[in-house]
């Protein structure tokens, strides 16, 4: 008996998780945070409100993830329940992956270029 | 589980299932699409890191200050923005089974598509032109590698999305109609996503530096 029910139980899942379930104020309150999240970087690079460049670059990148989040959200409906975790499981691989490569890349290649002399002179001579 | 033992064979047991139960049709597509989108994802991040390392050798080429026009770029963002919100209205239509609202979501979302394409190339025509091309120096050609495999990608998606609209129009919202909707939905946003850390980090950072 208990085998039945468990077997019922791994079919429901498999059937009502194909389909998101989307709404239009969670697709309006996405939308409207996406416009503020863009519009925002967009206005703070254009008019140099911020008075260091860097606190800037900060601030748009920390805007930009932020917003990717939102999309995650309320537009891709992603949540740690959907087909039972694996689309968050191959999500957080898929980060790790990401984030190892991207910094990985940009530290290697960062060391490389400050200790190619000639490369290093003719850039200060720009 | 149940293990099945085969009766006509010797009497050893099979440790295994004989059969697999029967699934619904396209019941792993949404798993199966995700995990495409995720190695796509792979395929974006490898040309953030070359633009990220590249970025700033110009080869005393233009740098993305001569080169980027904000107001362009905004209206770009906008116009994929507004198609990823068409989009969403698209689905929500489809979900009330209204073929006829749905197709009409799904053409603005497309016009709204095909104009980001259009100002996406008008751009990348004006750069050439000026003499911009991927052949100047080592950021050209990381920057229209990155921002040109976006725009394929979108082209593509264009390319189904019309597909689909035929689809729809010939066989309605059948099941398999709206499981494809499902994973253009997902590929559209997807595209978004990427298209965040586009704006940022080529267009805005680029300025900025």
């Amino acid at each position: 008996m208990s085998t039945n029910t468990h077997a019922a139980h791994a079919h429901d899942h498999h059937h009502d998780d194909s389909h998101a379930h989307s709404t239009f104020s969670g697709y309006m309150l996405g939308f409207v945070l996406s416009v503020v999240l863009t519009a925002i970087p967009f206005w703070l690079v254009m008019s140099g409100a911020l008075p260091s460049k860097q606190i800037t670059a900060l601030v748009i990148m920390a805007f930009a993830v932020v917003q990717i989040v939102v999309h995650m959200i309320y537009f891709l409906h992603m949540n740690a329940k959907s087909e039972n975790g694996w689309t968050m499981m191959a999500l957080i691989f898929t980060i790790v992956m990401v984030v190892i490569g991207l910094s990985g890349s940009l530290w290697v290649m960062n060391h490389l270029n400050s200790n190619m002399m000639p490369i290093h002179q003719m850039s200060g001579m720009k | 589980m149940t293990v099945a033992v085969n009766p006509t064979q010797t009497g050893e047991p099979l440790f295994y299932l004989a059969d697999e139960h029967p699934h619904p049709e396209g019941y792993s597509t949404s798993l199966g699409f995700w995990i495409y989108l995720m190695s796509d994802c792979l395929i974006f991040a490898m040309l953030f890191a070359a633009f990220g390392v590249l970025g700033a050798n110009y080869a005393a080429g233009p740098a993305p200050k001569d080169l980027f026009d904000l107001d362009l770029v905004a209206v770009n963002t906008s116009m994929l923005l507004l198609s990823s919100i068409t989009y969403g209205f698209a689905m929500l239509t489809m979900q009330q089974n209204k073929i006829g609202q749905t197709q009409m979501w799904l053409a603005i979302t497309g016009l709204f598509g095909a104009a980001f394409i259009g100002i996406e190339l008008t751009e990348f025509a004006h750069m050439i032109h000026e003499g911009a091309t991927p052949q100047r120096s080592a950021f050209l050609s990381a920057f229209f590698t990155l921002v040109g495999t976006h725009g394929l990608h979108v082209t593509c998606g264009l390319i189904w999305l019309v597909t689909l609209m035929v689809q729809v129009g010939k066989f309605g919202l059948i099941e398999a109609n709206r499981r494809r909707l499902m994973c253009l939905s997902m590929f559209w946003h997807f595209l978004d996503v990427v298209w965040i850390g586009v704006f940022t980090f080529v267009y805005l950072l680029g300025v900025l530096r």
